[in-house]
């Protein structure tokens, strides 16, 4: 017996199945990969009025080889709202970060996605948990603190999900110390 | 092929798309009957409506796994029949998957990781390996619905208890009145295996007695 032909004889099937499932699936990935951009693209800019107060539209700009979006009113700027990620307790955790023109102050946070704990580590997209970095000056390192009455750059923790906590406000850290000075030179322009 | 005594194909008939419908539903309940299927079981079920949207993933998948090999099944080869079921099952949860992030987006994000993981659901490869790659259309098509109708009906009763209990809505609806204290746990993990476990019992319990009713009688 020829080994060559009894594999092909053995596998034709196989081999046949996997180019015609991986053909469709390629063609299926056409024709939606667009639309699935489009819903992260109009998750992110519906949120840009709720980051930065007065936006009624995000512009897409690539500032330090970053994507990021320019919040602007009536063409004037009025801030920006930066997408990031990080480790969370269970998965990566990816925020949107809105920030006034200066850099100066943060306006507003928004979990994009995230696979903590349900019923604790997951209420870090709620409002009131979020709630609490607006205002928080964009230029101090932000620390998650326990017991409550958190205030200056202290934020509340989630009861239960002292983690999770931290990795939001590690990101926030990490997004501005990183992004920063490149915003507050591209905001002068 | 040393052995070989041909068998007449009508002797391996086996159950009727009928017989395979009502069993699915039921008499052999993926969820608590045949306990396949577990991890959806437990990590979709704190709501109906992520329930609800795995349960109609799960339905499109198998029916259409089931069919497919169902098709294809006198060119199965035995050694790799279990490779061919994974590859027909994945290329349809793929599709789901790429379809629900591109329709139903925010079911999407709710179910993360979930519609994916519908590849490694014994219950689907099992109904290939069981039925479709046996009988024919017909049977294979009948067998596929009962047992995702089973499956929702697990579902559905698991999501039931823990939605309610855990935030006092069903399917996004308030059922208990405001000042019902959410038992958090029961939204959590422990809470799946908890419900999971009381209702497997009431269903051993129910139906120990009713046989032993039936002997009795």
């Amino acid at each position: 017996m020829e080994a060559k032909g009894n594999y092909i004889t053995q596998a034709w099937l196989v081999i046949l199945l996997a180019l015609c499932f991986g053909g469709g699936l390629a063609g299926l990935d056409a024709k939606l990969s667009g639309q699935i951009a489009a819903n992260k693209l109009a998750e992110t800019l519906g949120q840009v009025p709720a980051l930065v107060p007065g936006a009624d539209k995000g512009d897409e700009q690539i500032v330090d080889g970053q994507i990021v979006y320019r919040a602007v009113r009536g063409g004037e700027p009025v801030g920006w709202v930066i997408p990031a990620r990080g480790q969370g307790f269970a998965d990566k955790i990816e925020l949107l970060l809105g920030v006034d023109p200066a850099v100066q102050t943060i306006t507003g946070v928004y979990i994009l996605d995230q696979k903590e704990t349900p019923g604790l580590g997951n209420k870090i997209i709620e409002d009131e948990w979020r709630g609490q970095f607006v205002g928080k000056s964009a230029g101090s390192r932000l620390v998650a603190i326990t017991g409550g009455g958190a205030t200056g750059s202290r934020i509340d923790a989630v009861t239960g999900a002292t983690i999770s906590s931290e990795s939001v406000c590690n990101i926030v850290n990490a997004t501005l110390a990183k992004m920063r000075p490149a915003l507050t030179a591209a905001g002068g322009e | 092929m040393n052995t070989a005594t041909p068998e007449a194909p009508a002797v391996r008939e086996g159950p009727t798309a009928g017989e395979r419908f009502l069993s699915g539903i039921l008499p052999e309940n993926p969820i608590y009957r045949q306990l396949l299927g577990m991890c959806p079981t437990l990590a979709v079920t704190n709501g109906m409506q992520p329930a609800m949207t795995m349960a109609v993933a799960v339905l499109f998948v198998l029916t259409c796994s089931n069919l497919m090999v169902s098709l294809i099944r006198p060119l199965l080869k035995p050694h790799l029949r279990i490779l061919v079921f994974t590859l027909t099952i994945a290329t349809f949860v793929t599709i789901v998957d790429r379809f629900l992030a591109a329709y139903v987006y925010e079911m999407s994000k709710a179910l993360g990781p979930y519609i994916p993981l519908i590849i490694v659901n014994c219950l689907i490869i099992s109904r290939c390996e069981v039925c479709a790659s046996k009988q024919g259309l017909v049977t294979a098509g009948a067998d596929a619905v009962g047992q995702s109708l089973g499956f929702a009906i697990g579902l559905a009763s698991l999501a039931t208890v823990r939605e309610i209990l855990g935030a006092g809505t069903w399917f996004g609806l308030r059922v208990l009145p405001e000042m019902w204290p959410d038992w958090v746990l029961m939204v959590l993990p422990p809470g799946a295996f908890l419900t999971l476990g009381l209702l497997l019992g009431l269903v051993n319990w129910y139906s120990a007695r009713r046989d032993s009713g039936s002997a009795a009688a």
